[in-house]
Parts: C-alpha cells; sequence; structure tokens
C-alpha cells in the first residue's frame, strides 16, 4: 500500500535571542493508510514540534514531508488535529463548536453539517448539541472535540497529547472510546505521548525518541493475538508487558 | 427534575437554622448602611440648626434640599444632569471603542506594538488634566473639548488593558484554529475577540469612572453647563449649597450609570462564559 504519510530527514532548530535550539535531528519514517502510530519520548524531545511540522504549521528547517503524495507547505484540510485540551469555546453551543472546522474553510453546507449531525447522532452528543461546553463531563467534551476534528473528514488526525490533561480513569475510558471511533472512521493517525502504556494500548506501530535534539531510537511493530483488540482490553494481556518493558529502556527515564 | 426533587425534601432543622441566619446578616447590613446614611445627614442638619457648624460654609441637607427643588423649577436641574451624563456615555463609548480598535492594531502587528510601547508607558503615566488648556487652544472651549479630556484619560488604560488581554489570549486555542487552517482575522475574529469579550466589558466599567473624573475636569475648565459647571459656578459666588448640592447630584448620577452599565454587563455576558 502507498505510503500516505512520509517524513524524509526531517530536522528543526529553533532561533531564540539566547541562541539556537535543535528540536528534532533527521527524522524519517512514513505512514500506511488507516495505520495507528505513535510517537513516544521524554517530556519536552520535540515530539510536539514534529507534529506541528507534519500538520505545516511549522515549515522544517531542513527535510520535506509528503501528505498523500504532496509537500506540506501549509496547513491542509487532509489533515486534522487534536490538542491536549478539549479547547472547546466557552461562548459557543456544541454544534457551533464542532462546525468551528466548516465555518474557517467555508464549507458549511448542507452535505456537510449533515455528516456532523450523523457524527453527534452515531457517538451520543446530538441531543447535547445545544448546550453550551461546561455543561458536559470531560469525556464528553473530549468526543465533542473529536467530532469537531472529525468534521472536515481529515484522511490522517494528529493527536497531540490528546488525552493527557484527563485524570487517569477517565483517560483510560477516552481513549478507549475515541479509539474505537478512529478505527470505525477508518483514519490514519500520528499520536504523540508520553505514555507508554497508552501508545502500545492503541497503536499499530510504536517509534521511540530520544531526548533533545530528538532522534528515532527504535520502532516497534504492536501485534496482539486477536483482530483489532481495544486499549482497554490490550493492557490486560501478557504481551502488553513485553513491550511495556522493551520501549521502557530504551526511553532510559531517570528520576 | 432535581427542581422538583429539592421541593419535595423537606428543608433539615440545620438548614432551616442557616437559612434564618443569612437572612438576619442581610437585614443587619441593610439596616447598618441606612442607620449610617441617616445619622450623618441627621447630623449635618442638626449641627447647622444649633449653630455647631457656619451653614454657609458647611451648607445643609435641608439647603441641598432647596437648592435641588429650585433648580429643578427653573427648569436646570435636567439640562446640567443630562449634559453631564450624555459627555459622560460619549466619553466611555468612544474611550473603550477606539481602545480596543488600537489594542486590535497593536496585537495585528507586533512591530507596530513594540515600537509604540515607550509612548504608551509614557502617556499613561502622564497626568492628562495638564492637557486641559492645550485641547481647549486646539478646538475651543465647549463640549468638543471636554469630551477629548475623557477621552484623554481613558483611551491610553483602555488599549492597555484590552491589549494586555488580547495577548494573554490562549495560545493552544489559537493553535487549534491555526490547524484548521485559520487566517490571521479569522484567529482574531473567533478566538481573540470573543475570547476577550469579559476584558472589553471590564474596561468599558472603569471607563465609566474615569470618564466622569474627564467630564467634570472639563467642566471645571471651559464649560457653561453641566454638573462640574455648577460646582465650579457655586464656589466662585460663595453659594455651597449649590455646590454640595451637585457633588450630590453627581454621586447619584455616576452610581445610576455605573449600576447600568453592570445590569448591561449581567445581560450580555452571560454565566456560561465563565
Amino acid at each position: 500500500m502507498e505510503d500516505i504519510v512520509n517524513v524524509q530527514n526531517v530536522s528543526l532548530k529553533y532561533q531564540s535571542p539566547n541562541g539556537e535550539i535543535e528540536a528534532i535531528s533527521n527524522i524519517d519514517f512514513a505512514v500506511k493508510p488507516a495505520e495507528f502510530v505513535s510517537i513516544v519520548g521524554p517530556s519536552g524531545c520535540g515530539k510536539s514540534t514534529l507534529l506541528s511540522v507534519i500538520a505545516g504549521l511549522l515549515p522544517p528547517t531542513a527535510g520535506k514531508v509528503y501528505v498523500n503524495g504532496e509537500l506540506v507547505t501549509k496547513t491542509s484540510p487532509m489533515v486534522g488535529y487534536m490538542l491536549q485540551k478539549d479547547h472547546l469555546f466557552s461562548w459557543r453551543t456544541i454544534w457551533q463548536n464542532v462546525t468551528l472546522g466548516l465555518e474557517v474553510q467555508k464549507c458549511k453546507t448542507k452535505e456537510n453539517t449533515d455528516y456532523v449531525k450523523d457524527l453527534l447522532r452515531t457517538y451520543g452528543l446530538y441531543e447535547f448539541k445545544d448546550k453550551y461546553p461546561a455543561q458536559l463531563s470531560g469525556g464528553m467534551r473530549q468526543r465533542a472535540a473529536l467530532i469537531r476534528t472529525l468534521a472536515t473528514r481529515p484522511e490522517i488526525l494528529l493527536l497531540d497529547e490528546a488525552f493527557s490533561a484527563l485524570d487517569y480513569q477517565t483517560r483510560l475510558a477516552v481513549s478507549d472510546d475515541i479509539y474505537r471511533i478512529i478505527r470505525k472512521e477508518k483514519k490514519t493517525v500520528i499520536m504523540v505521548t508520553h505514555d507508554i502504556s497508552e501508545s502500545i494500548s492503541m497503536s499499530d506501530r510504536v517509534i521511540v525518541l530520544s531526548g533533545r535534539p530528538a532522534v528515532i531510537r527504535n520502532t516497534h511493530e504492536i501485534s496482539f493475538a486477536g483482530p483489532d483488540v481495544p486499549p482497554l482490553a490490550r493492557r490486560e494481556l501478557p504481551e502488553f508487558r513485553g513491550y511495556f518493558n522493551a520501549i521502557w529502556k530504551e526511553l532510559d527515564i531517570h528520576v | 427534575m432535581s427542581k422538583k426533587k429539592t421541593k419535595e425534601i423537606k428543608p433539615s432543622k440545620e438548614r432551616l437554622l442557616y437559612l434564618r441566619r443569612t437572612r438576619n446578616e442581610k437585614a443587619a447590613v441593610y439596616s447598618v448602611r441606612i442607620f449610617i446614611l441617616v445619622a450623618i445627614f441627621g447630623l449635618w442638619e442638626l449641627a447647622g440648626n444649633l449653630g455647631w457648624i457656619d451653614p454657609f460654609i458647611m451648607s445643609q441637607p435641608s439647603r441641598i434640599l432647596n437648592t435641588i427643588a429650585n433648580l429643578y423649577a427653573k427648569g436646570d436641574l435636567f439640562p446640567h444632569i443630562g449634559i453631564s451624563c450624555l459627555e459622560t456615555v460619549v466619553g466611555f463609548l468612544l474611550g473603550t471603542v477606539a481602545g480596543t480598535l488600537i489594542a486590535s492594531l497593536l496585537w495585528w502587528s507586533k512591530f507596530l506594538s513594540r515600537v509604540s510601547e515607550p509612548y504608551l508607558v509614557i502617556l499613561n503615566a502622564l497626568p492628562k488634566v495638564a492637557l486641559g488648556p492645550i485641547f481647549i487652544v486646539w478646538v475651543g472651549a465647549g463640549p468638543k473639548a471636554i469630551i477629548i479630556m475623557t477621552l484623554a484619560i481613558s483611551l491610553i488604560v483602555s488599549i492597555l488593558e484590552v491589549l494586555s488581554g488580547f495577548m494573554a489570549t490562549d495560545i493552544e486555542k489559537i493553535k487549534l484554529l491555526q490547524t484548521l487552517g485559520a487566517s490571521k482575522w479569522q484567529v482574531f475574529t473567533k478566538v481573540v475577540l470573543p475570547a476577550n469579550f469579559g476584558t472589553m466589558v471590564n474596561s468599558l466599567k472603569v471607563n465609566v469612572g474615569l470618564s466622569w473624573v474627564g467630564v467634570i475636569m472639563g467642566e471645571f475648565l471651559v464649560s457653561k453647563a453641566g454638573i462640574g459647571y455648577l460646582i465650579v459656578y457655586g464656589s466662585q459666588v460663595f453659594q455651597m449649597d449649590l455646590v454640595m448640592a451637585s457633588v450630590i447630584i453627581l454621586a447619584v448620577a455616576a452610581a445610576v450609570m455605573y449600576q447600568g452599565v453592570l445590569l448591561l454587563e449581567k445581560k450580555f455576558v452571560k454565566e456560561k462564559q465563565l
């Protein structure tokens, strides 16, 4: 199968009055359609920078990124982005929040809004569409944030520590929930996280980055016995521990 | 549903006690407030009658009421209040709108904002009253000079306050819009502006007070009408009753206007935004 995302020898240096910081160095990997790839690395290693480059928000200092065969120079409707917090706007209703992308891209057609309504119905938020974010639970808000991202029908989702603002129990439930939605919608995902368990429980492949400047240290193909095991179930399986230990060693975490 | 439930359940003894206590406390606060007001005016009146103070210099509540009644009878009361209120409203609306517009420009261009920074700091530190005579020479002694005076007082503060609100807009929210492909204009209209609605209303509230300062200062300097004019005129002809009456009218007008802005705020800034 053709690669949908192709990251070729990407490096990025930040300039500041105090000097130059090399955030990522020579990162090279490719992602197949409908694949779920996680990138783990120590805090502050440049994982989010890498996502910003893939999203077209930051130009790399060296190297190239291709999405669907096209060179990335600016943001593309092909790519959706989910941030750490849901960032639902408190002054907008859920409906106005989930259609924000359509509004920004000036494509609020009936066909598109019908699609969003379907998403809301499928994922149990339709009755809440006229409520304000403050009236929803954390998990529901994260769902709403995902629907906002899905509304513009991106092929690729970039998840930037998308669950880390939630408390532990909610995070387990929400990541399971979001995983099922993503699989059902057959999206390609690149997820950045510092949580090893989260990466193993959700992805087909885990890329381990070093500390700054981030280089790829290793790549793990994740496979569990049985077809498409969801995150919560994966955590119970014997393979889980093996993957965890291997990645833990590579991350070289010290306190 | 939940409303119904709380209605059905009989409140506990502790709850009733708590409710009664808070009610009593509230009543006590109100009573003491009214008592203080009555006591001050009563004592003032009494002191004048008993000759403890000279009512010609210190005035007296009864004389103040008489003065207000006279002003009203001559048809002077509301025109004077009206002109001052109008100048104030124009001043604070103009100050807030112009302040927001300039803050928007400075948010838009980081270069412009860095260039203007020292100028804003100096203008903010300068006592604006010093500019009064300059405005009078430039635009003439009249309502125009007064409104420019109020603007001078409120504008810089508005710019600084609104700009700092704009700058403090959550970067992640801006990033979210950028990931959706938003232009800078869309970032401004869809995040920065709505996220700072509260800041702008706050600036409006501050400007109500500042505009009154500007209007009274301006009227001291130039006017032929208005509450500030009454105060200056009264002191020049040594009619302390008129001065005191004007100050009390001013206090009431300023309080009513501030309450009006609070009501507007309640109406437009709904709870969901907090």
